[in-house]
């Protein structure tokens, strides 16, 4: 087999292989016939096609530092009184200082040691004599450990919003991490888009804390709250409560969470803790038989209930005149557990159906149009050569389609732009060859030889030409986010393989018209 | 079937000077479109939400701004967008008060009730945070002058370093254009814009390249002393027929995108056509030019 023939086989193989890949997507919404062989994937339509949503999340990690902070000063005040260590003040100064206030001065050695043995993490930043006496020390959390928390909670967040995306029921969810604090949620067909991403966003802290019995909310409301405790709101008509600032018992410690409907029809949630939850909720009933224990959800208080006897075997009620979607989600929202830190929407786009449909189709009307006009002038103005042309940009589509549909990126409604503009584009290479191929037959060559010539000659300028486009559209696939990426990659792609149906495919059928079919001059 | 006659010999290096002053002319009054009325951005670049919805029925815009305003958005910006029978409308609220799916949902309970449930489409909703937005406005302008930058690498690398200024200095020009072209329209500039802005420039230095490939080509060719300028011009009526035919297909394209691609790709295609033709134009008598203005080396390389 000579060089020719070979080279005829190795361009029909990646033809076939385009083909074969691309011809799912022609079948379009439809599902694929019973028994189709072969390479069944579908090119990927992005969110502005299939309608959906798009959420970019901030998870607010300086939260996560802070409410770390907030547990090791509890435990640190534990230890001090162990250790006879006698302090007037102890509090979260900054998300990333605790500070402290000695009574005693003297007992400053004692405290560093304890620092030292059991948060090694954090670095006294300042001492100085306080008003009344006392020795004021702050502790710095260091940097590594604050970012160690900062990253656990984004990655923790990352997950329960997979899991709350998995219970709320979305068919291929996008979830994803984006720089240092961010996670991008891609959320095809979605259609209560406000519910949606009060599902995700939620905090959803369970909390429950004893109620401070022996305090009076108009004392408290005057300024003079107990030491330990603090004024809460009730989530319905906002009347205080005051609560012992510890939380003995939360969301962690669950298991399931369970719409229920009571006698009077009105839904509430049934939920049961874990063992270790289950234990700890029986010893916290069994010593407060008489007080009250309330449960808060995001720093809300849901209900008061009275703790009439120890409760043994790990199940409690949320109360809280729920309208049955709204415990709906709730209970999908305690399943999936609480995020360690709030998150603040910075980007939502949503395309209705609608929206899709009608771009999918109007999209299609326009590179129809576009590329038949391309395909019919071309036709016109160089006739066979035209023709050969007109297949080449044929392939140079099915091998877009079956590139992106095998990689699996994404076809954006700039995407479809992106073809179209490809059509326009692509034509260049062979109106750039075909116009060499004319002179050189002004010059009188043989067909054989302007052929020849024509590709040699145009080669230079074809490759410059298309690779500042392509370096323009790299520049724009890293700037660029969903949708215009899209273009981006598909503008790419198409430029690539413009160039090997122009300079391969088109080379070798005009060389082939041109040597076997003995002509004695070009179409053209 | 030829459009130009093969063999034609335009002097186009005759007239370059008036050329010139048009473009300055063109680009002065595209600059004072731009800092006296400034861009109209988009969501994109400012923050807040946008609501795209459609109508089954003709609607006049101060009609739906009164509508929208009883919704509770007095300050909002109304903006028909796509083509006249598409009855589509952009509606911009500001940053503070309700935004996104609320926002929204105001203005869809708003418009249903004032122009009947089954008349109203609610299509896109968008919600771009204030930090989001000037991060995106950075990459955006960011992307464009890197894009300049490696190209001007590019054709410095394959080229001539004059050469490269030309053609940095005919994609400015095409950039300042069609952001002068939608100053003037009050045209939104969104990140597809911005998508188009790059792609004309990687489109318009095409043509440059084919141009200056064989301006190197015919250098090659002629032993001996020539003159620069005949020999440009020579160039250009030489590719001429390759330059049209090409823009054409491309400009083909873009008005069907534009007239057939929806509202969404509509500013895209404006761009593109914008840029298309002053991408032709500025190849021809901006890059070239520019070229035989610089002065050194007139040699071979």
């Amino acid at each position: 087999m000579d060089k020719f023939k070979l080279k005829g086989l190795l361009i029909l193989a990646v033809l076939i292989v385009g083909i074969v890949l691309a011809a799912p997507s022609f079948f379009g919404k439809g599902e694929l016939p019973e028994g189709y062989p072969g390479w069944k994937q579908k090119i990927k339509l992005g969110l502005d096609l299939q309608g959906g949503m798009h959420l970019v999340l901030q998870v607010v990690t300086e939260k996560a530092v802070e409410s770390r902070m907030a547990s090791v000063l509890s435990e640190l005040r534990g230890q001090m009184i162990n250790e006879r260590i006698h302090y007037s003040k102890a509090v979260v100064d900054t998300p990333m200082t605790l500070k402290i206030s000695l009574r005693v001065p003297d007992e400053y050695e004692k405290l560093e040691r304890l620092v030292l043995d059991t948060h090694q993490y954090l670095k006294e930043t300042n001492r100085e004599k306080g008003t009344d006496g006392s020795l004021v020390l702050t502790y710095r959390i260091s940097d590594k450990e604050a970012k160690n928390i900062r990253d656990q909670a984004v990655e923790q967040a990352l997950e329960t919003i997979r899991n709350r995306v998995d219970q709320y029921g979305v068919s291929e969810p996008s979830i994803i991490p984006q720089g240092a604090d961010r996670i991008v949620l891609q959320l095809p067909g979605v259609t209560d888009p406000e519910r949606a991403k009060k599902i995700i966003g939620k905090t959803a802290l369970l909390e429950f804390k004893l109620v401070d019995e022996e305090a009076s909310v108009t004392d408290a409301a005057s300024g003079n709250v107990p030491a330990g405790s603090y004024i809460a709101y009730m989530k319905d008509g906002n009347q205080p409560v005051i609560l012992k600032q510890q939380a003995p018992l939360t969301g962690a410690f669950l298991e399931d969470a369970r719409v229920k409907i009571d006698q009077y029809n009105e839904p509430y949630l049934s939920i049961a803790f874990n063992r270790e939850g289950g234990r700890i909720f029986e010893r916290v009933t069994s010593e407060n038989v008489g007080k009250r224990l309330a449960i808060l959800l995001d720093g809300k208080v849901y209900s008061t209930p009275v703790i009439r006897d120890a409760i043994s075997g790990g199940k409690a009620v949320i109360e809280g005149r729920f309208t049955m979607e709204e415990a709906k989600d709730l209970a999908v929202v305690l399943r999936a557990g609480s995020l360690p830190a709030p998150v603040t929407v910075l980007e939502e786009r949503t395309v209705g159906p609608t929206l899709g449909q009608d771009s999918i189709r109007k999209g299609i009307i326009a590179s129809l149009v576009g590329s038949l006009l391309v395909v019919f002038f071309m036709l016109i103005y160089y006739k066979l050569s035209g023709l050969i042309a007109d297949l080449a940009l044929t392939f140079n589509m099915i091998l877009m389609i079956g590139t992106m549909s095998a990689l699996g990126w994404v076809l954006t409604l700039p995407g479809i732009a992106g073809f179209v503009l490809t059509i326009g584009m692509a034509i260049d290479a062979n109106v750039l060859v075909f116009e060499r191929i004319r002179e050189e037959l002004r010059l009188g060559r043989t067909p054989k030889m302007a052929v020849e010539m024509g590709y040699k000659n145009a080669f230079s300028a074809i490759f410059d030409s298309n690779i500042t486009t392509i370096i323009a559209a790299v520049v724009l696939i890293q700037f660029g986010t969903g949708p215009v990426r899209g273009f981006a990659v598909t503008l790419c792609i198409g430029l690539v393989w413009s160039m090997f149906t122009a300079l391969v495919l088109c080379r070798w059928i005009q060389e082939w018209v041109v040597t076997y079919k003995n002509t004695d001059h070009v179409s053209i | 079937m030829e459009l130009i006659r093969p063999g034609i010999f335009i002097d186009f290096m005759k007239y370059y000077k008036y050329a010139i002053a048009l473009s300055l002319v063109v680009i002065a009054a595209s600059l004072i479109w731009i800092f006296a009325k400034g861009f109209n951005y988009g969501i994109d670049f400012t923050g807040g939400t946008e609501v795209q919805v459609a109508f089954t029925d003709d609607i006049q815009t101060d009609d739906l701004r009164s509508a929208v305003a009883e919704a509770g958005f007095p300050n909002a910006v109304i903006q028909s967008i796509g083509i006249a029978g598409d009855h589509e409308f952009l509606i911009r609220t500001p940053t503070e008060g309700d935004t996104g799916y609320a926002a929204a949902k105001k203005i869809e309970d708003g418009l249903k009730g004032a122009y009947g449930k089954d008349k109203v489409d609610i299509r896109a909703v968008n919600m771009v945070g204030g930090a989001v937005s000037k991060e995106l406005k950075n990459k955006g302008f960011m992307s464009l002058l890197i894009a300049n930058g490696l190209l001007l690498i590019y054709i410095w690398f394959r080229f001539q370093f004059k050469y490269s200024i030309g053609a940095i200095v005919a994609l400015v020009h095409d950039v300042i254009v069609t952001l002068g072209f939608f100053a003037f329209t009050g045209r939104e500039i969104s990140l597809t814009v911005i998508a188009a802005l790059l792609t004309l420039i990687g489109f318009s230095l095409n043509d440059t390249v084919v141009i200056y490939d064989r301006i190197r080509e015919n250098i090659k060719k002629t032993s001996g002393p020539y003159d620069l300028g005949n020999l440009i011009s020579a160039s250009l009526s030489q590719t001429l027929s390759r330059t049209i035919l090409t823009s054409l297909t491309v400009f083909i394209v873009c008005v069907c995108l534009f007239l057939f691609g929806g509202s969404v790709i509509h500013d895209f295609a404006f761009a593109m056509i914008v840029g298309v033709i002053s991408g032709v134009y500025s190849t021809v008598f901006i890059a070239s030019p520019v070229v035989l203005a610089m002065p050194g080396m007139v040699q071979k390389k």
